[in-house]
C-alpha cells in the first residue's frame, strides 16, 4: 500500500481536528464571562492535532513494515500455495512477479505459475489496504475525541502542547544516538556472522584477498579471506598517494590566500576551491577513469614500464588527492586565523622576512589544528567510494608501485554486495566486516582530530 | 663601545639577506603555484566535461519526407492525444510506411540504420498533431547507434562511408535532442534520456528533506536550547559529529541491514534512498544549525522570557524565525551533498536498469550521479557524450544550490 495516502489522510485528520478544537475553544471563550481562558485557541486546536496525527504516524510507520509480510503470508494461505517450489529464490521471483502485477508495476508475468498468485494477491493488498485505512480512521477518531473532550475553558492546553513539543525535541535529537546505533548493531552483527565462517586473524592478518561468491557457503576456504592487501591499497591510495598530492597543495594555498593574497583575489579563489569540494565524487571517478588513468598509463609506457594497467592506484590517488584540497586548506585556514596576530607582529618586528614568520612561528603554532586537518582529510580518503570504484581496479595487489593496479576496502564491499552471492554467503558478509573495520578506524582518527582541536583551541583564549 | 658594533651591511650579511628575500619569493611563488594549479585542475575538469558533454545533448539524426497522402494513414482526432494512439498507429502500418519512405529517401542501405524504435517518434508526432496526415512532412529520425559512430569518424569503414554520404546530402546530421531532457534509460545511447534519473533524484530529495529538515532543526532546537549538561546530551553530541564524518558507504551498508530488512518490497525505491540519505544529510543540518541557533543574541531570548512568554513560546516565535535563513543555508549544502552522492545508494540496490521514469515513491527508481555511474560502464563511444551531458546537467543543479546557499548567506547575514 501508499505509506503517501495514509500520511496525507492522517494530515487531512490533523486540519480537521485542529480547526473543530479551535471553533471549540473560541465558543468557550465567548460563553466566558471576561473573554479569558487559561489558553489561546489555537493550543486547544494544537493539542488536538497532535493527538490525532501522532498516534496515526506511528500507526502509519509500523502498518507500513508489517503489512508486506501480513499480505505474503495470506497469499500462502490460499490452496495455490501448495503448487510453490518448497523454498529458495525461485518462490520468491514467482512471489515477486505476481506482486509486482497485483500492485500495477507490472504488466505481464514470465513465470506461468505466477498467474495463479496474482489475484489472491491483489485480493490480499486491496483487504490490508482496508484495513490500514480504517484502523487509521479509528485511531486518528479515539485520539481526537479524547483529547476533544478534555477540552474546558480552564484547561491548561498551552503547557500539554509545550509537554509533547519538548518529547517531540528530544525524540528528534534521540535519531542521532539511534543511527550511531544502527550502524554499530548491524555492522556488528552481520560481523560476528563472518568470524563464524572465518577465523578474525585469518582476516585481519591474511595476505591473500579472492573471496570466490560462487564456492560452497558452509565451508569457506580461510586463506582467500586475507585483507591485508585491501588495507594496504587503502592506506597507499588515500593516505599515501592522495596526501602527498592535498598536504602540500593545500597548505600552500591556505598559506597564500590568508598571508599573501589581496582580499579581492581572496574572494574569488576561495569560492573557486569550495567548488573543488562540491564536485560529486561519481564525477571524479569519471574523470579518473576517462581521462587521468589512460593519460598516466601512456606516460609509463612511454618511460618503459611493461605492466602499466589502466586502473592505476596513481590515477585514483592524484585525483582524490585534488579532492581532499579544499579540505586541507579550509582547516589549515581556521588554525592560521586562530594563530594571535601579535605572535607574528613580534616575529616581523625582530626583522624577520614573512615566509620566514609563517615557517618559524605561524606554522609551528598551527600545528596542531592543522595535523587535526590532515587526520580528517586522511579520514575521509580512505572512507572515498565512488573514485576508486570507478578508476582503481578490484585485484588485490601487496605492491609499493604506484603505477600496480590495487583495490581499497570500499572498492571491495561494493563489488562483494553488489555481486550474486547471497546474503549469507561468507564473500557478501565479509563487506560488513571490512565496513566495520572502515568505520573503527574513520571513527579513530575523527575522535582523535577533534580533541587535538580541543586542546589546541583552548591554549589561546 | 660604538667601535664593538660591527657595520652591519657586511658583504657576508648582504649575501645572507639576498638569499633571504630570494626564498621569500621562492615561497610567495610557491604558494601561487598551488593555487593556480588547484584552480587549473577545476578549469580542465569542467572544460573537459563541457567539450565532452556538448555533443551529449545532439544526436545523429536522419531526414526522411513522408508523404501521407499516398499512406494512406487515418488519424482519428478522438483516438490520437490518448493513451491507445500509438497501438492505432502501429495496427495501420505505420512502422511499413516509414521504412517504405526511408528506403525511397536514403536506399537500403541507409534505411537498415535508422532505429527501430524510429517509427514511434513519428508516432508521436502524429499523435500531437493529427492533421500531419494530410500532407508531405520532414521528419528528423534518430539514426542507429552504428551510423551515429560513422558520423563521429568512427567505426566500420563502409559506415563511415555512408555517414559522410548521408552527411553531404544534408540527409544526416547532429542536431539538438529535445528529448534528452525527457526521456528515461535505455540500452541505446541514442534513445536515452535523462529524465528518469532527474525524477528519481528530485523524488529522493523530496523524503530526505521531509525527514532530515524537521529532524536536524528539532535536534539543533533542543541541543542548543534545552539540553541540560549531562551524560545524555554529551553522548548526543558526540554521536552526531562522529556521523558527519563517517564514510557515506557506511550509511548505504545500514539502509541494506536495517531499511532493506523492514521494507524488502521497496528495493531500490526512492522512499529507501531518501531515508538513507536523510540519516546522512541530518547531522550537518543539526551542527548547522547549532551555530545559527548560537548566534541570535541572549538578549532577544530575555525579552521575550521578560514579557511572559514561555520558553517553547521563545523558542519558536523569536529564535527559530531569526535563526532561519543561517539553517536553510546548511540545509542548502547538506542537499547538495546528499544530491550528488551515490555510494550509499549503490548499496541498497539503487544501480538497477530503470527504463521508465518512476511515477510514486515507492516504484523502482534512479537518481542522476547513478545515471552517471551506470553510463560510465558502457563501451560504446555514444554513452561517453551522454555521460559528460548527464554531469553538466547534475553539476549545474549543484551549482545553482550553492549559489542560492550563498545568496542566502550574503543576504541574511546580519551583525547584531
Amino acid at each position: 500500500m501508499s505509506p503517501t495516502l495514509l500520511l496525507l489522510l492522517a494530515l487531512g485528520l490533523g486540519l480537521a481536528g485542529w480547526l473543530a478544537a479551535r471553533a471549540r475553544a473560541w465558543s468557550f471563550r465567548r460563553a466566558s464571562p471576561d473573554g479569558r481562558l487559561a489558553s489561546l485557541p489555537s493550543y486547544h486546536a494544537w493539542y488536538v492535532a497532535l493527538w490525532i496525527v501522532l498516534p496515526v504516524l506511528i500507526f502509519v510507520g509500523a502498518w507500513s513494515a508489517i503489512a508486506p509480510g501480513l499480505v505474503t503470508q495470506s497469499v500462502l494461505a490460499t490452496p495455490a500455495a501448495d503448487q510453490l517450489p518448497a523454498f529458495g529464490f525461485q518462490r520468491q521471483t514467482i512471489l515477486n512477479e505476481a506482486r509486482a502485477v497485483a500492485s500495477g508495476a507490472a504488466q505481464g508475468v514470465f513465470n506461468p505459475l505466477a498467474r495463479e498468485f496474482v489475484e489472491p494477491y491483489r485480493e490480499a493488498i486491496s483487504r490490508y489496504n482496508w484495513i490500514g485505512i480504517i484502523v487509521t480512521l479509528a485511531i486518528a477518531f479515539l485520539g481526537g475525541v479524547w483529547a476533544f473532550l478534555r477540552l474546558k475553558p480552564d484547561f491548561a492546553a498551552r503547557n500539554r502542547v509545550e509537554k509533547i513539543v519538548m518529547a517531540i525535541l528530544l525524540g528528534a535529537s534521540l535519531v542521532a544516538i539511534l543511527t550511531t546505533l544502527g550502524i554499530f548493531v548491524s555492522l556488528v552483527f552481520e560481523t560476528i556472522r563472518f568470524f563464524g565462517m572465518v577465523n578474525p586473524i585469518d582476516f585481519l592478518f591474511g595476505t591473500h584477498w579472492a573471496p570466490d561468491p560462487m564456492a560452497n557457503a558452509e565451508n569457506p576456504d580461510p586463506t582467500r579471506y586475507g585483507a591485508i592487501p585491501l588495507f594496504w591499497g587503502t592506506l597507499f591510495i588515500g593516505a599515501i598517494i592522495a596526501m602527498i598530492v592535498a598536504i602540500p597543495l593545500g597548505l600552500m594555498s591556505a598559506i597564500y590566500l590568508t598571508q599573501y593574497a589581496n582580499p579581492k583575489l581572496r574572494a574569488w579563489v576561495k569560492p573557486a576551491l569550495e567548488i573543488l569540494a562540491g564536485v560529486p565524487t561519481v564525477v571524479y571517478g569519471y574523470f579518473a577513469a576517462l581521462t587521468i588513468a589512460p593519460a598516466i598509463r601512456d606516460f609509463a609506457i612511454s618511460l618503459g614500464a611493461s605492466s602499466a594497467s589502466s586502473e592505476s592506484a596513481l590515477a585514483a590517488g592524484l585525483v582524490m588527492g585534488v579532492m581532499i584540497i579544499p579540505f586541507v586548506s579550509s582547516m589549515a585556514d581556521d588554525s592560521i586565523a586562530a594563530v594571535p596576530q601579535a605572535m607574528r607582529d613580534g616575529s616581523l618586528a625582530m626583522g624577520a622576512t614573512t615566509n620566514e614568520t609563517i615557517r618559524r612561528v605561524i606554522v609551528p603554532a598551527a600545528l596542531p589544528g592543522i595535523v587535526a586537518g590532515v587526520m580528517l582529510a586522511i579520514s575521509r580518503a580512505i572512507g572515498e567510494t565512488m573514485i576508486v570504484v570507478m578508476a582503481a581496479s578490484t585485484a588485490a595487489n601487496l605492491s609499493a608501485n604506484p603505477l600496480d593496479s590495487m583495490t581499497t576496502v570500499t572498492v571491495q564491499i561494493v563489488a562483494m554486495l553488489t555481486g550474486e552471492g547471497s546474503f549469507d554467503h561468507p564473500a557478501t558478509l565479509s563487506a560488513f566486516a571490512l565496513g566495520f573495520v572502515l568505520f573503527l578506524v574513520t571513527l579513530g582518527l575523527n575522535f582523535i582530530a577533534l580533541r587535538v582541536v580541543k586542546r589546541f583551541r583552548e591554549a589561546y583564549e | 663601545m660604538s667601535e664593538q658594533i660591527a657595520p652591519t651591511r657586511t658583504p657576508a650579511f648582504e649575501a645572507r639577506l639576498k638569499k633571504r628575500y630570494a626564498a621569500e619569493k621562492r615561497f610567495k611563488a610557491m604558494g601561487l603555484a598551488a593555487i593556480v594549479f588547484s584552480v587549473a585542475v577545476l578549469v580542465y575538469l569542467l572544460g573537459t566535461m563541457t567539450l565532452n558533454g556538448i555533443g551529449g545533448f545532439q544526436r545523429a539524426e536522419v531526414a526522411v519526407p513522408i508523404d501521407f497522402t499516398q499512406a494512406g494513414i487515418s488519424a482519428d482526432p478522438s483516438v490520437m492525444g490518448t493513451s491507445q494512439a500509438m497501438q492505432s498507429l502501429e495496427a495501420q502500418g505505420l512502422r511499413d510506411v516509414v521504412q517504405y519512405f526511408a528506403i525511397e529517401e536514403l536506399g537500403e542501405a541507409g534505411a537498415e540504420e535508422i532505429g527501430t524504435q524510429a517509427w514511434r517518434d513519428v508516432a508521436a508526432a502524429i499523435s500531437a498533431d493529427p492533421g500531419i496526415v494530410q500532407r508531405q512532412e520532414t521528419f528528423w529520425i534518430p539514426a542507429s547507434a552504428d551510423l551515429a559512430q560513422g558520423l563521429a569518424g568512427e567505426g566500420s569503414a563502409e559506415m563511415q562511408a555512408l555517414a559522410s554520404q548521408l552527411a553531404e546530402e544534408g540527409k544526416l546530421a547532429k542536431n539538438f535532442d529535445a528529448g534528452f531532457f525527457s526521456r528515461a534509460d535505455a540500452t541505446n545511447p541514442q534513445q536515452v534520456g535523462i529524465w528518469g534519473a532527474l525524477k528519481g533524484s528530485i523524488l529522493t530529495m523530496i523524503v530526505t528533506l521531509a525527514l532530515a529538515f524537521p529532524i536536524g532543526v528539532l535536534a539543533a532546537l533542543y541541543l542548543e536550547e534545552y539540553a541540560p549538561k549531562n551524560r545524555w546530551t554529551d553522548l548526543i553530541e558526540l554521536s552526531i559529529n562522529n556521523l558527519a564524518a563517517v564514510p557515506s558507504i557506511i550509511f548505504g551498508l545500514l539502509g541494506l541491514a536495517v531499511f532493506l530488512t523492514i521494507f524488502p518490497s521497496y528495493r531500490s525505491a526512492p522512499l529507501i534512498g531518501g531515508m538513507t540519505l536523510a540519516l546522512m544529510t541530518m547531522p550537518v543540518i543539526v551542527i548547522a544549525g547549532r551555530n545559527a541557533i548560537k548566534a541570535v543574541p541572549p538578549s532577544i531570548r530575555d525579552g521575550a522570557l521578560a514579557v511572559g512568554a514561555s520558553p517553547v513560546q521563545v523558542v519558536f516565535h523569536h529564535v527559530l524565525p531569526l535563526a532561519l535563513p543561517g539553517i536553510l543555508t546548511g540545509t542548502i549544502i547538506g542537499m547538495a551533498r546528499a544530491l550528488g552522492e551515490t555510494a550509499p545508494l549503490l548499496m541498497i540496490g539503487m544501480r538497477a536498469f530503470v527504463a521508465s521514469p518512476p511515477d510514486s515513491f515507492t516504484a523502482p527508481a534512479t537518481v542522476l550521479p547513478m545515471q552517471i555511474f551506470l553510463w560510465s560502464d558502457e563501451i560504446d563511444r555514444g554513452f561517453v557524450e551522454r555521460t559528460s551531458a548527464a554531469i553538466i546537467v547534475l553539476l549545474l543543479f549543484l551549482l545553482v544550490m550553492n549559489g542560492l546557499a550563498i545568496y542566502l548567506r550574503n543576504k541574511f547575514e546580519k551583525k547584531w
